[in-house]
């Protein structure tokens, strides 16, 4: 048994046929006691010898073009080494193929407050600081573009020269099945508009990143990145150099959350000062600069309209979204199409119309935070459902129930779900919230609210599109019985070296402290696509499964042969390689290692993944598959005050369905700090800035910027659910961000259930429930949508009318040979995936 | 402007006299440092740049988030606050003054076993505030730890998982044997 605190879990004893030893229990982390003991090394901590340190001096404005940038007085101060500009790194970059739109250094205009005009390298943090400020930049402003109704009104300026329409960055139109004849067959109709409050992913550790040459040229970056993969080619494009001739080394995240997934202007400056001064160069970002980085939760106007059967069917759904993008593109184009994508997969939806829009706005850029534009229609269709059980009079966990979608079908847009416990994970938050006594039972003031919802296990096409695996893993063996894994992952706290360790121990039958980790390093570990949209877990746990079996068959051929048994009677556990039908009788790891070493040469295998393939053929068809959905249900229990409208929670109840656990206390710890986030999105987070003072951020500090403390954290109770998915490793699906997705519309149910109003808008403030308290409608949210002129839709017969996934007519089928562009080169009119 | 950032002497390293070092003692995890720094410097620093501590990490160098916290005569305190200037011969433990030689102290373990530490950022400053807890109140009500690490800001763990480790951590300085209960490990069985 690994580690002397292992507790079996729930899991124990399944999975492949066989019992399982390591997989299901509670094993400490691999580098658990490294981060209690504070030797674990964050980017910021990498000190080297004559290291110069990096400012970026930042636009004041936040819509100009530059015409003039002076950087002679910050040359000249005593210690400067070196002094960038835009013109020094002209060539643009970004994380989808479809909007390289950012440049390291602004070339010829900012776009928000806070963009980079120009950089320092110097020989220490002060003089860095000093010459930065002395740099002068002219501007020749431009009127700034500031919430989405204003850049759908004002097509000019434009803040970038591409894009479908003016300011509309991006503007999707999809439908499946015959949606006007299921709005007439629908008994009752429905409609609710919704508004979602952007919000930024805090994480502890401000982004850090050093640079280093080496004496023959050769590129080395450090980094707090989740995705050492793609700065690894942003940088290569960027420096124009071979990517043979650098390395990515992504640190160890103090945090992500989605906020380190983006290639980042900081992170190729020090690289190019590296290369103009042959010394390594750092920076560090203030907290203030984080704030300006961004790439968090959209903002998301949201209207959505539903046709129901007297039993709550739904017969027809249409969901307009429209998301505030920031100033630049990131991973928009695929959170434009995500707000739309996962509607289907909890209840069936016989037929479906989307449309989303993404606008430009001279603010920092929205790109992924956990649950990457799900959150926002998962918000508004949990509320929306709320109320139309409510008009219905049927008990809201009972609808939900009576509509889940089948395990192993196929939804309206062509999503595959496969193991699906969301049933058992509503009955366990019903029963363990005792919520049939409770729900609408509750004296004035105190209320009981519940949601649910689903998330992918890693998206199921990459970035780039191509033909190569998502992940790989290596694995080497060592006659000593020691095992070295190497896979590009990264852990950004959620513990996916432990997870890493825990599946190849249970393969191998070894320890999981008997495993060196060697993760995300371009130079030494096969390709992760990086730790996003809760890929990890499912996808190197497969690779690493099938690396794992390789090496054992090699140890097996050996010990058979040796114990004169065949292959198929030999156990791996407890070090050991043994004949299950006499177990006494073996060899130890070891000695099986130098058996199968003397045999076949040094012991090195390798596995790969790639998710199977999806079922949609359709413009738009690359978001929303994965190999396996999550499920998540929760019960919120929370106090209002009537007088002041102040809201209290006091616990919350969810169940996830993770398929399998890996680790049991790893996934309540995903629960619980998913529920944390959730809940600061719900109450009191907000990412927002003011429109008359140009466009700053109004609270760019962890002061200002409200999240929960010990003091607002109420009591969670999780509940682990386990229903295996065929495609997961031992079954295991995800659990780092499904959770987070149902909190704010449980908690916007529960302040109904307490007091009678909706607030159709997150954060509930206290304002916002005084406001719908006093009004007639009893109702507080955003009246309208905008008026956006939509393209045709892209019209998808639904799986059940016969359709092969394919559009109709009119919309680009999407054909095998687009499936293998060249890496630079995927097709831009797809959605691609985060 | 979107920098904010302390403001320091002017020009390079050496340039300037506000640049002239000091010199003092400082007694850090228990053993006496000569130390020579500029005057400025805040307790962080030194000990991150000027000792090779860093084991203490930052998150906004402005005194919001906890992330920096130490323990200055055995009292919790936010080094970014701090002048090292103001610490000559006052006893510093950082988190990596809390292991006894290579046994981790009994916070440490319960955190790494438990998960409390996920992404491991905010762990050092959170450590040392509960080891100022625990030192006063070896037997904390959960009310008591939570605003005990009501200054420290975690972004991972909805700091349940925190509470939990401490109050296994109090638990094991009266019987090292305590064991987590079930359902902290695994959640509730339905």
């Amino acid at each position: 048994m690994a580690g002397g605190s292992s507790v079996r879990g729930p899991g124990g004893g399944r999975g492949n046929g066989r019992a399982l030893r390591v997989v299901g229990s509670s094993v400490r982390k691999v580098d658990g006691l490294s981060k209690c003991a504070g030797v674990t090394k964050f980017a910021d901590d990498i000190v080297l010898p004559r290291m110069l340190f990096c400012k970026l001096h930042r636009s004041p404005v936040p819509h100009a073009r530059i015409v003039r940038v002076n950087t002679s007085k910050a040359a000249k101060m005593p210690g400067v080494l070196a002094v960038l500009t835009g013109k020094d790194l002209p060539i643009p970059f970004g994380i989808l193929p479809v909007s390289q739109d950012e440049h390291a250094l602004c070339l010829d205009k900012v776009r928000l407050v806070g963009d980079p005009v120009a950089a320092v390298a110097a020989v220490d943090e002060d003089a860095a600081f000093d010459a930065m400020n002395a740099i002068e930049v002219e501007y020749e402003p431009l009127d700034p573009i500031l919430s989405i109704e204003e850049a759908i009104r004002k097509p000019s300026p434009r803040i970038h020269d591409y894009g479908d329409e003016g300011n509309i960055h991006k503007k999707v139109a999809l439908e499946f099945g015959d949606v006007e004849r299921g709005f007439r067959e629908a008994d009752r109709i429905f409609e609710d508009t919704f508004y979602y409050e952007g919000s930024t992913h805090l994480p502890m550790e401000q982004h850090a990143a050093v640079g280093m040459v080496d004496p023959d040229g050769k590129v080395t970056v450090w980094s707090s990145t989740q995705t050492p993969h793609y700065v690894h080619r942003a940088l290569a494009k960027v420096l124009e150099m071979p990517p043979a001739h650098i390395r990515v080394i992504a640190c160890p995240n103090g945090g992500g959350f989605g906020g380190k997934s983006d290639p980042f202007n900081h992170e190729i400056v020090v690289a190019k000062l590296a290369l103009l001064t042959g010394r390594p160069v750092k920076i560090t970002l203030t907290r203030e600069e984080v704030f300006y980085c961004h790439r968090g939760r959209h903002p998301v106007l949201m209207q959505i309209r539903t046709g129901v059967a007297k039993d709550g069917a739904i017969k027809a759904m249409h969901f307009k979204s429209y998301l505030d993008g920031g100033g630049y593109g990131s991973y928009g184009v695929a959170s434009t199409y995500y707000t739309g994508a996962l509607q289907t997969v909890t209840y069936n939806v016989e037929t479906y119309r989307f449309q989303g829009a993404r606008v430009f706005t001279n603010k920092p850029p929205c790109g992924p935070k956990r649950g990457h534009g799900t959150p926002q229609p998962r918000f508004a269709l949990e509320v929306h459902l709320d109320k139309i059980a409510a008009t219905l009079g049927v008990d809201p966990a009972e609808l939900r129930l009576r509509h889940l979608v089948a395990p192993g079908s196929l939804t309206a847009n062509y999503l595959r779900v496969g193991s699906m416990g969301l049933g058992k994970c509503i009955g366990a938050v019903v029963e363990g919230s005792e919520w049939k006594k409770k729900f609408r039972r509750l004296p004035r003031g105190k209320g009981i609210g519940l949601a649910c919802s689903s998330y992918l296990c890693g998206a199921g096409l990459p970035i780039y599109w191509n033909n190569m695996p998502h992940t790989g893993v290596q694995i080497r063996l060592d006659r000593g019985g020691g095992v070295a894994v190497f896979c590009g992952e990264i852990d950004i706290g959620q513990g996916s070296d432990t997870v890493l360790a825990q599946v190849v121990a249970e393969v191998l039958g070894i320890d999981p402290y008997d495993i060196r980790i060697v993760f995300g390093d371009t130079d030494l570990t096969p390709v992760d696509l990086g730790s996003y949209s809760s890929r990890v877990t499912l996808m190197m746990g497969n690779a690493a499964i099938q690396a794992a079996e390789r090496a054992r068959e090699l140890l097996a051929k050996v010990a058979a042969e040796k114990l004169g048994v065949s292959v198929e009677r030999l156990g791996f556990g407890e070090r050991r390689v043994f004949d299950v039908e006499d177990p006494d009788r073996g060899m130890t790891f070891a000695e099986a290692v130098v058996l199968a070493e003397s045999r076949f040469g040094t012991i090195g295998t390798v596995g790969s993944y790639t998710p199977p393939p999806s079922a949609g053929k359709y413009k738009g068809s690359g978001v929303g598959p994965s190999p396996a959905y999550s499920f998540s249900a929760a019960v919120v229990e929370l106090d209002v005050d009537p007088e002041t409208g102040w809201v209290r929670v006091e616990r919350i109840h969810l169940a996830h369905d993770v398929g399998q656990c890996i680790n049991p206390v790893l996934v309540v710890g995903q629960i619980e700090g998913s529920v944390y986030m959730g809940l600061g999105e719900a109450l009191m987070e907000e990412q927002v800035f003011r429109a008359n003072r140009n466009g700053v951020h109004r609270q760019p500090s962890m002061l200002e910027y409200k999240s929960p403390t010990t003091m607002e954290m109420p009591d969670v109770v999780s509940y682990i659910i386990e229903d295996p998915d065929p495609n997961g490793p031992f079954g295991a699906k995800e659990v780092g961000q499904g959770p987070l997705l149902p909190i704010a519309p449980a908690v916007v149910n529960a302040v109904f259930d307490a007091v009678g109003v909706r607030i159709d808008e997150v954060p509930v403030t206290p304002e916002k429930i005084l406001k719908a308290l006093e009004s007639p409608a009893k109702r507080y949210g955003p009246k309208g949508v905008p008026d956006v002129k939509w393209p045709d839709p892209i019209r998808v017969p639904a799986p059940w009318e016969g359709g092969t996934g394919r559009p109709d007519e009119g919309g680009e089928p999407a054909v095998a040979s687009e499936r293998a562009p060249a890496p630079d080169r995927a097709p831009h009119a797809r959605g691609p995936r985060s | 402007m979107a920098q904010k950032m302390k403001r320091r002497g002017k020009g390079a390293a050496g340039a300037s006299p506000s640049r002239a070092k000091v010199h003092l003692r400082l007694d850090v995890n228990g053993e006496t440092q000569e130390v020579a720094f500029a005057p400025h410097k805040t307790l962080l620093e030194v000990l991150r740049e000027d000792l090779g501590l860093t084991g203490t990490k930052h998150g906004c160098e402005l005194g919001e988030c906890g992330t920096c916290t130490v323990l200055l005569d055995g009292r919790p305190q936010l080094s970014c606050l701090v002048l090292a200037l103001e610490c000559e011969d006052r006893p510093v433990v950082t988190v990596e003054g809390l292991a006894r030689g290579p046994r981790p102290d009994p916070l440490q373990m319960a955190f790494a076993e438990l998960g409390a530490a996920q992404c491991g950022y905010c762990t050092p400053g959170i450590l040392c505030a509960a080891k100022a807890l625990l030192d006063a109140k070896p037997q904390p009500t959960r009310q008591e730890i939570r605003e005990a690490l009501s200054g420290n800001l975690c972004r991972c763990t909805g700091y349940i998982k925190i509470f939990e480790a401490v109050e296994l951590a109090a638990r094991r300085m009266r019987d090292p044997d305590a064991k987590p209960a079930a359902e902290v490990l695994h959640g509730r069985r339905v």
